[in-house]
Formats: C-alpha cells, sequence, structure tokens
C-alpha cells in the first residue's frame, strides 16, 4: 500500500524559508498573501497490506527520523 | 588520552580534526569510518563537520542513526567524552545526545567568517583551559546554527551552566536562541558546538585562540 506524510513546522516554530517565499510571491505581484508555511511530503510504498500493521510502522519510521518531534508536526494518509 | 575521528559520507572537515588533535595533544588520534559497528577503546569521540549525506531530510539527520552512532551513545551513556562541532553538533543532537535543534540560519544565508565566542563554563573537559567570560576568535561555517530548544529546556540550559560558548554580542551570525554557540549534557561528558576551533589552532590559521580548547582534553 501506499503511504502519504506530510511534515509541517510547529506553530510559533520560525520559518525563515517559508518568509522568503512569501517575499518572492509579493514581488511578483500577488497580494494578500498573509502567511506561508513550508513543509515537506513524503510518498512510501509499503509491502504491509494490514492497515493496523502499517499505521503503526509509519508512526514509528516518523518517530524516529521522518521528523524531527522537536520542531515538526506529522500526519500520516493511508491509501 | 586517546581519541578518535568518525567520518560519515559527506563530512569534509575530518583531517582539519585529526591534524587538530594530534598538534595540540601529541596523540595521534584514529580515524574511524561510519560503517564500524563498535568504536576502538578511547577516551574521547569528535564527530567532525560537514555536510554528511548532503544534509538530506535534515542536517545530521541520516548520519545520526547510522551503526557507529548506535554505538557512540550507548558509551555516551556511560560518560564517554563526546564533542561535535559543526555537522558533527547536529548530528548527536539529532541522535539524541543532546536537547533542542539547529534550524535554518534565521537570515537564510550560509555564514563563513570568523565570530566572537564567549566561554561560559569553564569547568568542562573541553575548556578548562579557559577562563570564564573569556572572549575568543573562532571560524563559523554553516547555513543551519539557529539553535532552538523549547522553553523548558533553555531555562534548563541556562539555569544549570550548561550554555558553553555563547557568540559574544553582536556576533550572533544565525539567529541562535540567547546567542548559544554550544552545550553540554546533564551529565557533562558531551559538548555540541557550531563554530570550529579547529581552524583556529596555529600560527597559519591567523591566530591560535581556540589551542587551549584541545590542551584542555590532554588532562580529560
Amino acid at each position: 500500500m501506499k503511504a502519504k506524510i506530510k511534515v509541517t513546522l510547529k506553530n510559533g516554530v520560525l520559518d525563515p524559508q517559508g518568509k522568503a517565499i512569501e517575499g518572492a510571491l509579493g514581488s511578483l505581484g500577488f497580494g494578500g498573501v498573509n502567511g506561508v508555511r513550508q513543509g515537506k511530503y513524503f510518498e512510501i510504498e509499503l509491502a504491509e497490506t494490514d492497515n493496523v500493521k502499517a499505521e503503526a510502522t509509519l508512526k514509528s519510521m516518523c518517530e524516529k527520523l521522518i521528523a524531527n518531534t522537536v520542531i515538526e508536526n506529522y500526519e500520516i494518509e493511508l491509501a | 588520552m586517546k581519541s578518535a575521528v568518525i567520518t560519515f559520507p559527506g563530512i569534509n572537515r575530518e583531517r582539519d580534526m585529526l591534524m587538530a588533535l594530534e598538534a595540540t595533544t601529541g596523540v595521534k588520534p584514529i580515524s574511524v569510518w561510519h560503517t564500524e559497528a563498535s568504536l576502538p577503546n578511547v577516551d574521547l569521540v569528535i564527530v567532525p563537520g560537514g555536510f554528511s549525506y548532503g544534509d538530506y531530510l535534515r542536517c545530521g539527520a541520516i548520519a545520526a542513526r547510522s551503526p557507529i552512532m548506535a554505538d557512540i551513545k550507548a558509551k555516551a551513556m556511560k560518560g564517554l567524552k563526546v564533542i561535535g562541532v559543526c555537522n558533527g553538533f547536529q548530528i548527536i543532537t539529532e541522535a539524541g545526545l543532546l536537547p533542542g535543534v539547529l534550524m535554518r540560519n534565521a537570515d537564510l544565508h550560509f555564514v563563513c567568517r570568523e565570530v566572537k565566542l564567549k566561554i561560559e563554563n569553564n569547568q568542562t573537559f573541553f575548556t578548562n583551559k579557559m577562563t570564564k567570560g573569556q572572549i575568543v576568535s573562532c571560524p563559523v561555517a554553516h547555513g543551519e546554527g539557529n539553535y532552538a530548544c523549547d522553553g523548558e529546556t533553555l531555562k534548563r540550559l541556562e539555569g544549570e551552566g550548561r550554555v558553553v560558548f555563547r557568540y559574544a554580542e553582536g556576533s550572533n551570525p544565525n539567529g541562535a536562541t540567547n546567542d548559544i554557540a554550544g552545550i553540554i549534557n546533564e551529565r557533562g561528558n558531551v559538548i555540541g558546538m557550531m563554530p570550529h576551533p579547529e581552524n583556529m589552532i596555529e600560527p597559519l590559521h591567523g591566530k591560535v585562540d581556540c589551542r587551549p580548547l584541545f590542551e584542555s582534553l590532554i588532562a580529560a
């Protein structure tokens, strides 16, 4: 099965890259951009067919490697 | 004092560190490749700077999960001395040996210059030849040195004297919280720092300000 994982910065964590993108959007003439936060997106192909087991494995992957939970949140979606 | 310097793919400061250790302590360190499952018998391990695994995922994230790091972690829990410099600081922090995280520099620029560094704690195995409050010159070269941690951790680091190095006033190159340049763990055997003291130890470097740091290790 295929899993989609979204990693985002926690609220309040400074995101200078998001700020730079926000600035660039402004200079392209896009008005009304009130904020940009940059994150990461992963697609993981798993051999596992059991959703519950897959979710547990993915959670462990996120905690151990894919996200740094000091500053990041993660969301798992099973396709 | 026997020491080892760990090299991961993408690390590029290991030779500087090996040379600095030998030049200052008189003892040739052992160079260890990251695929080794266990460390040689040493008193100190240094994780040097560079761009391990091309900074993929997050700086230091992949290297922090390598086999040799598992052994370093286990031995650090038992008191092995560990120093992480620059990418090494990012690696040992990602490995959970030190609290917090090194984030992208606040102004997004890679900084490569000399900064003024204040010795905040001279009671550590790496600073005991320095005086408290002493200000030294030290080069930095990083894109992600913006130290951050949660409020509780920050309170503890400050309250317990675990901020070892601070960028002197006006010298913070990356936006690090409280101008933090280097910290030590609770037990006092693991130090991480963003600046590169190994590049300020001989006249050819322009200054020798950081030589006493390495000389501190002789007694350690």
